[in-house]
C-alpha cells in the first residue's frame, strides 16, 4: 500500500503547499511503513522534482499536460494510479483545481473526503481527523467510513520537514479519450504577489479613508515582502479591485502574519483571516472588536503608524 | 432553459457557534438559517437566466422540515419551484447522491451550487453531483453565459482567472461576481405571497450511505488576550513579532 500526494504545478513549478502536505505524508508514511508516491503531470521542471525529492518521496509519475479546468481528465488519470498502486490515502494541498478533482475522485473511487484538515490523523483505524468548519468559528473530529481517504490538508497547518531518501521518477503515458473544454483565455492580476500563499498580507479597511492612501499600504507591503488585500466595502466602493476582498464571501486567507489597518473586526471578515498564525491589528478604536482576535495591537492612527511601521521593518531587516 | 439551484440552508454569519449533545450536534437555539451566500448569488443567477430564456427555475434542498423557511424565501426571491429532500445531510456525497437522483428523473439543463456551505466548507457537493451524473464541472465560478450546447464559464484561479469554453448542460459552483452584489434579490411582499401557492415538493429519500460522519466538534482555543504595543514604541512590536512570534 502507498500513500499519494498530487504534487499540483502552477507553470511548472511546486508551491510551498506541497511541500507541507509531503510532509504531512510523510509522518503517516513512517508510521505505517508505507510508500509515498507524487503524481505530477506537464513539463514540471527538473530542479522543481528534484527538490520535492528531498521530502522523502519513494517515487515521483509525471503524466502528460493535462488543463486545470479540466478535473475530469486529471480525476480519472488518478484513478488509474490509485488502482495501479493500491492506494489507501491520498493527500491534496487547497487550491482551486483540487477542489474540483478531490469531488470527483472520491466518487470515483468511493473514498472518504475530508477537506481543510489541521493535523495529523487522532486515529487511523477507524480514520478520524481534525478539519477546519464553520467558516473558522470551530473545528470538528470528521470520520472516515470508507477503505479509501482522500484528505485536504489547509494551507499553513503542517509545518515542512525534509527526508531526503532515494527517488525514483518515472513518466506515464494517459490518453483521455473526450475533450469538451477549453480554455479561451487567462488574466493573471499583475506581477503582485498571490494573496492564497502570501506569507504575509498587509491588509486595510474603511479607516483608510478612500484609495488615494493605499500608497501608505503598499509602501508596507512592500517593505515585508507581502500580499495587499482588503476588507468588503472597500472592494465594494471600487477603492481595491475585488480580488483583494478577504473574508466570508471574499477569499479565505491563512498566512503566517496578518496585519489588519483600519478594519473594525466584523465577524464575517474574521471568517476569513482568523486561521492566520498571527495578527496584528492597528485601529483608532480600542473598542474595535479586532482587537479581541489579534494576537498584537496599536491603539493608533494608521496615518502616523503605517510611515513609523515601514520606516522600523526596513531598518530592522538592513 | 430548466435551471436547478442548489441552496443550503446555514446558519446566518454573525451566528455564535455553539455545539450540544456532548459536542456532536450544533445549538440552534437562537440561530437564524440563511441561504449559503454563495447559493443566493447562483439563485440571482438562475433568475437572470431565466428572465432572458423564458427558463424555469427550481430550487432544490436535502434537509429535515426545519429548512422549509428558507426555500419559502428561495420560491420568494422567485424560483418557480421548491423540492426538498426529507433527511439530515451527513456528509457531502450522500447530500450529492440524494440530488443527482433526482435530476437523473428531471433533467435540468443546468445545474447551480455554491463554491462552499458556510457551515460544512466542503466545496463537495456540485463536484461530486457532476461526476455521479457524467457531467462537466467548474468551481469558483464568476461569470457564466449558455450559448445552446456549450458555456462560457469564468473561475478564479491562483492569481487571477481564467475563461473556459466547455459543453452544456453542466454543474457550477458559484460565488460572488456571477452576479453583482447590488443584483441580489430582497423578497417583495408580492414575491412572499405567491411563494405561499408555489410547490415545495417533499421527497423521500434514498436514503444513501455516507462515506464520512461527525465525530465530535470542537470550539477554537480561546486567543490569549491581545498585547497592546505604545505607538511611540513601534520597535517593540518588531521585537515581538521576530522573537516571540517568529513571523518576520
Ligand atoms: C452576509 C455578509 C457578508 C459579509 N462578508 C464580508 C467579507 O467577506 N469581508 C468583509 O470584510 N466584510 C464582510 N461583511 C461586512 C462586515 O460586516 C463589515 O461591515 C466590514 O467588514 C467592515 O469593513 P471595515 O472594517 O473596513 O469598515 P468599518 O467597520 O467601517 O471599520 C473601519 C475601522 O477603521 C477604524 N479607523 C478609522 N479611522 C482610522 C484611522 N485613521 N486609523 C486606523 N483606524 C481607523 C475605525 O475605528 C473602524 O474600526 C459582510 C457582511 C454581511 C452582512
Ligand atoms: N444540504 C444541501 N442541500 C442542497 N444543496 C447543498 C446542501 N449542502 C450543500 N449544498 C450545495 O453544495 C454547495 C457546496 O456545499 P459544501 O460542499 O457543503 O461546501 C452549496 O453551496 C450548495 O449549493
Amino acid at each position: 500500500m502507498s500513500i499519494l500526494i498530487y504534487a499540483e504545478n502552477w507553470e511548472g513549478k511546486v508551491k510551498k503547499n506541497i511541500y507541507e502536505i509531503t510532509s504531512y505524508a510523510k509522518e503517516l508514511a513512517k508510521k505505517e511503513n508505507l510508500n509515498i508516491i507524487a503524481v505530477s503531470t506537464g513539463d514540471v521542471e527538473e530542479n522543481e522534482l528534484s527538490t520535492l525529492s528531498e521530502y522523502g518521496i519513494n517515487k515521483i509519475l509525471i503524466g502528460p499536460s493535462m488543463m486545470k479546468a479540466d478535473s475530469k481528465v486529471i480525476a480519472s488519470f488518478l484513478e488509474t494510479i490509485v488502482e495501479e498502486y493500491n492506494i489507501s490515502l491520498c493527500v491534496f494541498a487547497d487550491s482551486y483545481s483540487s477542489k474540483m478533482i478531490t469531488a470527483r475522485l472520491a466518487v470515483k473511487i468511493n473514498a472518504s473526503l475530508i477537506n481543510n484538515v489541521v493535523e495529523l490523523p487522532i486515529t487511523q483505524n477507524p480514520f478520524k481527523v481534525k478539519r477546519k468548519t464553520f467558516s473558522g468559528k470551530a473545528f470538528e473530529i470528521r470520520e472516515a467510513n470508507r477503505d479509501k481517504v482522500i484528505l485536504t490538508i489547509s494551507q499553513n497547518a503542517f509545518g515542512i520537514q525534509k527526508n531526503p531518501i532515494e527517488c525514483e521518477i518515472e513518466k506515464v503515458n494517459y490518453t483521455n479519450s473526450i475533450n469538451n473544454i477549453s480554455v479561451i483565455k487567462t488574466e493573471k492580476s499583475s506581477g503582485k504577489i498571490n494573496l492564497s500563499e502570501a506569507e504575509i498580507i498587509v491588509s486595510a479597511g474603511r479607516g483608510l479613508k478612500g484609495p488615494e492612501n493605499w500608497n501608505i499600504v503598499e509602501e508596507l507591503a512592500e517593505v515585508l515582502n507581502a500580499a495587499t488585500a482588503c476588507s468588503k466595502p472597500v472592494s465594494d466602493s471600487g477603492w481595491r479591485p475585488h480580488s483583494e476582498h478577504v473574508g466570508q464571501t471574499g477569499k479565505t486567507v491563512a498566512p503566517n502574519l496578518y496585519i489588519a489597518i483600519g478594519i473594525s473586526g466584523a465577524i464575517q471578515h474574521l471568517a476569513g483571516v482568523n486561521s492566520s498564525k498571527t495578527m496584528v491589528v492597528i485601529n483608532t478604536d480600542s473598542e474595535a472588536p479586532f482587537f479581541k482576535a489579534a494576537d498584537y495591537g496599536i491603539v493608533g492612527d494608521a496615518f502616523e503608524v503605517l510611515p513609523k511601521l515601514t520606516e522600523a521593518i526596513r531598518n530592522f531587516k538592513s | 432553459m430548466k435551471i436547478l439551484v442548489c441552496i443550503s440552508s446555514v446558519p446566518d454569519t454573525t451566528s455564535k457557534i455553539n455545539f450540544v449533545e456532548n459536542s456532536t450536534k450544533l445549538d440552534t437555539t437562537g440561530i437564524q438559517f440563511v441561504i449559503n451566500p454563495y447559493d443566493e448569488f447562483g439563485l440571482t443567477k438562475a433568475m437572470i437566466l431565466k428572465e432572458a430564456s423564458q427558463g424555469e427555475v427550481t430550487v432544490i434542498t436535502v434537509g429535515d422540515v426545519n429548512v422549509d423557511p428558507v426555500m419559502r424565501k428561495a420560491l420568494a426571491i422567485g424560483a418557480d419551484k421548491a423540492v426538498r429532500i426529507n433527511t439530515k445531510p451527513v456528509d457531502s456525497f450522500s447530500v450529492a447522491n440524494e440530488i443527482a437522483m433526482y435530476i437523473k428523473n428531471n433533467p435540468f439543463d443546468l445545474i447551480i451550487g455554491g463554491r462552499e456551505s458556510i457551515d460544512y466548507n466542503g466545496g463537495a457537493v456540485p463536484g461530486m453531483i457532476a461526476e455521479i451524473l457524467n457531467l462537466p464541472f467548474i468551481n469558483a465560478c464568476i461569470d457564466l453565459q449558455i450559448n445552446g450546447e456549450k458555456a462560457e464559464v469564468t473561475r478564479e484561479i491562483e492569481g487571477g482567472k481564467e475563461i473556459v469554453s466547455i459543453d452544456s448542460p453542466l454543474v457550477i459552483g458559484g460565488q460572488k461576481g456571477l452576479v453583482h452584489e447590488d443584483q441580489l434579490r430582497i423578497p417583495n411582499m408580492r414575491g412572499i405571497m405567491t411563494a405561499r401557492t408555489k410547490p415545495l415538493e417533499v421527497i423521500e429519500p434514498n436514503s444513501t450511505e455516507s462515506y464520512t460522519s461527525t465525530y465530535k466538534f470542537e470550539k477554537p482555543e480561546e486567543k490569549a488576550s491581545c498585547k497592546i504595543v505604545d505607538s511611540n514604541n513601534i520597535n517593540e512590536l518588531i521585537e515581538l513579532l521576530s522573537n516571540e512570534a517568529k513571523v518576520i
